[in-house]
């Protein structure tokens, strides 16, 4: 009796719907785009095989550590515009240790953590100072990188032959990594980021602040301190992003991964990420990634100029925001 | 001394769980909460009464740890309480029920309930513990459909307020506020929230009520207390007074009739005319007249498409078919916009008077002549004087408490929030008034004032389409009156020939609507 009168209910089918779209669509869109470049490219077989797929996923590095850390921030509630910058600074970072002779861990260390301190002074920006995301980020993206090219000196930053240049490598040493060892991290990374946004209070209470900040507030969960948290934690993966952009150019380059960003926030939301907080999936995330680099590889295989690239993935980013608002109009109304 | 004082007075008030005394609070100029007093025992739903802007929503953001008095003392068991945030209160057993919902659309019913105090070891959350827990809470509550699985953005509005309420149970809070709990909930949903206050109570849990309802107030609390202007006036058992005597005190002068006296015009000019009027899939069928000086309503459950039915008459959402007639010209009604409707002549009050009723971040005077910047401007050039000047007026006239015309809107309590919507609409000089829930959530002497000018309209030969929910108000106002249920709209009749009891009937559809809705 009481449920025959309410007519506000929600209907199965649209939601049923909206997590189709929600779940598959990152996946549809991956083999729609490896799809197409097959068929675009003279020899489909070459574009499919092993070996340009571990190329693919070489590149993908160093998107997907980024889009884990974004992940974190934009389920959060909020957003992170100095990625690029903080890659490069990682790089140099990195770079710079390397060749004033620090041990190789202690190199890579430093560059995973001058990323979380980045993160850290985002988050006690965003906290402290009640500035919000966009433009506190905004700002970092320009100081971060105008600290890069400081201490570069302007020029890229040559290292000697250690470790770190074989993170990313297309053909790892030992043959039966298969893999670059960065993809190994990357893939044990995702994991691991997964499984404590799903099953850890941290990660329950990321959603539940970019679900509804006010109440979360009203929950007693400690909303500042869970946002430093979250800068600070993504800023880490922003770190080792560095760190790997560094191993594939075998130099610190202070003005490297410029723009960065922009794919990264793409990969988060072609994954299913929504910008206004609450909903996003390390998986999705990841896949995003992946559309991201074989949409890069495929222009490279066409030898389609670089600008073509840029205009097919900024077109993508609109495309992928839409359906986005398409699928948010479904759920509120 | 003291030592003393407390021995003597523990047998006294043994009973007492949360005591406020002298509870002050400003806001820069502006003075909140004058010197509160409150005294809530234990298992008592004690009502909290007052027009807006009385301070109902500070005092219980204060108790909640969401702000701090700057004066005054707060006793919980006997013991001072100062919270300094919202985990402070929690952790004393306080939980605040608000009145916009506060959940996380995104996330489950459970993980919606535990908010704040999952379930978790070493920071892992025990998902079984979680949905036990959960279940527990909910049992108690007659809504199968509630599973703690469940996304909340899936639910309707009443059950996420069920949610709401299983948030406070859940953390085990002995005194709990309920900010206007039963704004958003129907009839039956108020059945079930009433059994389960009347549960709480025995259950030894003391609840602070705070409602508009004087009705709703009489039949769920045991004491009440007024605010007037942040002070508390009054306190005492509710069966000792009067509504007449709460009413006086609530607004400090008699309110003898809440609705005008006014002619009820017949035979006017026929200034609209919808027929056949859909926008699937909310609204299946409308028809009505509405003529010069009348005042029309339109009663019917929350849902059922009485806001559709208004939003595609002003082309806010595209009809799907229909045809219009305004001063006997045919006009679309398919492809129609807003801006087109305001040319017409038709002015449209929305129900979500935050979402889309004001520009909240605006001042006054931008909100009272957005729709008309034509007033006040010259070759697309705001005349600023003039707006004020202009925004005065009707601050006068509509008895806005307001400090001054470029004061934000946001600023001001909800009563007088509406008047500047209201405002907006008269200086837009419209003559059919589309009024979406006109006096929904605000108080009492606010209403009256607003009943005033919408009478004052239809003296005016204005054409007044009045959507509400609440009866009294429809049957006080209104010339005729029309039921939506279920998207489609009853014949409009006069109002003689309707009961509450007639419309309430018509609003949930009879037996025929039960039967259909069955397949």
């Amino acid at each position: 009796m009481v449920a025959e009168v309410k007519v506000e209910t929600t209907s199965a089918r649209p939601a049923l719907l909206n997590l189709w779209l929600a779940r598959l669509g990152p996946f549809i869109g991956l083999i729609l785009v490896i799809a197409v470049f097959a068929l675009l490219t003279e020899s489909p077989a070459r574009y499919l095989s092993p070996f340009n797929l571990r190329i693919v996923l070489a590149q993908t590095v160093i998107v997907a550590l980024g889009a884990i850390g974004m992940t974190l921030i934009i389920v959060g509630g909020g957003i992170d515009l100095s990625v690029g910058s903080v890659i490069a600074l990682a790089s140099v970072v990195t770079a710079l240790m390397l060749r004033s002779g620090y041990p190789p861990t202690m190199a890579v260390l430093a560059g995973v953590l001058v990323g979380g301190l980045i993160g850290l002074v985002n988050g006690l920006v965003i906290t402290g100072l009640r500035v919000v995301p966009f433009i506190a980020t905004l700002g970092m993206l320009g100081i971060a990188r105008g600290v890069a090219k400081w201490i570069a000196g302007q020029q890229t930053v040559n290292v000697p032959q250690t470790w770190v240049n074989e993170l990313a490598v297309t053909f790892p040493t030992p043959w039966w990594l298969l893999l670059a060892p960065g993809v190994w991290v990357a893939l044990l990374l995702s994991v691991l980021t997964a499984v404590i946004l799903r099953n850890t209070v941290f990660g329950r209470r990321v959603f539940a602040l970019g679900s509804n900040e006010a109440a979360a507030r009203a929950c007693g969960i400690p909303v500042q301190r869970l946002k430093l948290w979250i800068y600070s934690l993504a800023g880490l993966y922003f770190g080792l992003a560095g760190v790997m952009q560094m191993s594939r150019l075998r130099q610190g380059d202070p003005t490297v991964a410029a723009g960065a960003e922009l794919d990264i926030i793409a990969a988060v939301v072609i994954g299913g990420g929504s910008l206004s907080g609450g909903e996003g999936s390390i998986l999705g995330s990841m896949i995003g990634a992946l559309i991201m680099a074989f949409l890069r590889n495929g222009c490279q295989q066409m030898g389609w100029p670089n600008y073509i690239q840029e205009i097919i993935i900024g077109g993508i980013i609109v495309i992928a925001v839409a359906i986005d608002r398409f699928r948010h109009s479904r759920t509120y109304t | 001394m003291s030592q003393i004082t407390r021995k003597m007075r523990v047998p006294l008030d043994a009973m007492t769980v949360l005591a406020l005394s002298d509870v002050t609070k400003r806001f820069g100029p502006t003075v909140a909460l004058d010197g509160v007093n409150l005294e809530l025992r234990r298992g008592e739903v004690h009502a909290l009464i007052g027009e807006n802007g009385a301070g109902k929503s500070t005092l219980m953001n204060i108790l909640a740890g969401s702000i701090r008095a700057d004066r005054g003392q707060m006793n919980v068991d006997g013991q001072v309480y100062s919270p300094t945030s919202p985990l402070a209160a929690r952790e004393r057993g306080i939980a605040l029920i608000h009145q916009e919902l506060s959940l996380a659309p995104h996330l489950t019913v459970a993980e919606n309930i535990l908010m704040g105090l999952e379930p978790a070891r070493w920071g892992w959350i025990n998902r079984e513990a979680a949905r036990r827990r959960s279940l527990e809470v909910l049992e108690s509550f007659h809504h199968p459909e509630i599973r703690p699985d469940r996304r909340v953005a899936d639910l309707s509005i009443a059950a996420q307020q069920v949610v709401e309420i299983c948030r406070a149970i859940a953390a085990r809070a002995n005194i709990i506020l309920m900010d206007e709990p039963t704004s958003s909930l129907q009839r039956d949903d108020v059945a079930h929230l009433f059994a389960l206050i009347h549960r709480l109570r025995g259950d030894g849990i003391s609840i602070i009520y705070i409602s508009h309802f004087l009705e709703e107030v009489r039949e769920i609390a045991d004491s009440y207390t007024v605010l007037r202007d942040g002070q508390s006036v009054s306190t005492g058992a509710l069966s000792a007074v009067t509504n007449q005597e709460l009413i006086v005190q609530m607004v400090g002068r008699p309110v003898e009739n809440l609705f005008p006296s006014r002619e009820r015009s017949a035979g006017d000019q026929l200034l609209l005319e919808v027929r056949d009027l859909s926008a699937p899939p909310y609204l299946r069928h409308a028809s009505f007249d509405l003529h010069a000086g009348e005042i029309l309503g339109v009663a019917g459950l929350m849902g059922s498409g009485r806001t559709e039915m208004v939003r595609a008459i002003f082309g806010l959402d595209q009809a799907h078919s229909g045809t219009f007639r305004l001063r006997s010209k045919a006009i679309a009604a398919r492809g129609a916009s807003p801006t087109l409707r305001l040319l017409q002549g038709l002015g449209y009050l929305s129900e979500d008077r935050k979402g889309e009723g004001l520009a909240l971040a605006l001042s006054i005077a931008d909100n009272t002549t957005m729709t008309r910047f034509a007033s006040c401007s010259r070759w697309g050039w705001l005349d600023r004087a003039e707006q004020r000047k202009q925004t005065e007026a009707w601050i006068r006239q509509l008895g806005v408490k307001a400090r001054n015309p470029i004061q934000r809107a946001g600023t001001l309590s909800g009563g007088n929030q509406q008047k500047i919507a209201l405002a907006r609409l008269l200086h837009q000089k419209a003559d059919v008034l589309l009024l979406d829930e006109p006096t929904r959530g605000i108080d009492i002497g606010s209403k009256a004032r607003i009943y005033d000018v919408i009478a004052n309209c239809a003296g005016e030969k204005k054409a007044v389409l009045m959507v509400s929910s609440y009866l009294p108000e429809l049957f006080g106002m209104c010339d005729r009156i029309a039921v939506m249920s279920r998207g489609k709209l009853t014949p409009a009749r006069a109002v003689k020939d309707w009961t509450p009891e007639t419309v309430m009937l018509a609003a949930i559809g009879g037996q025929e609507l039960s039967a259909e809705a069955r397949e």
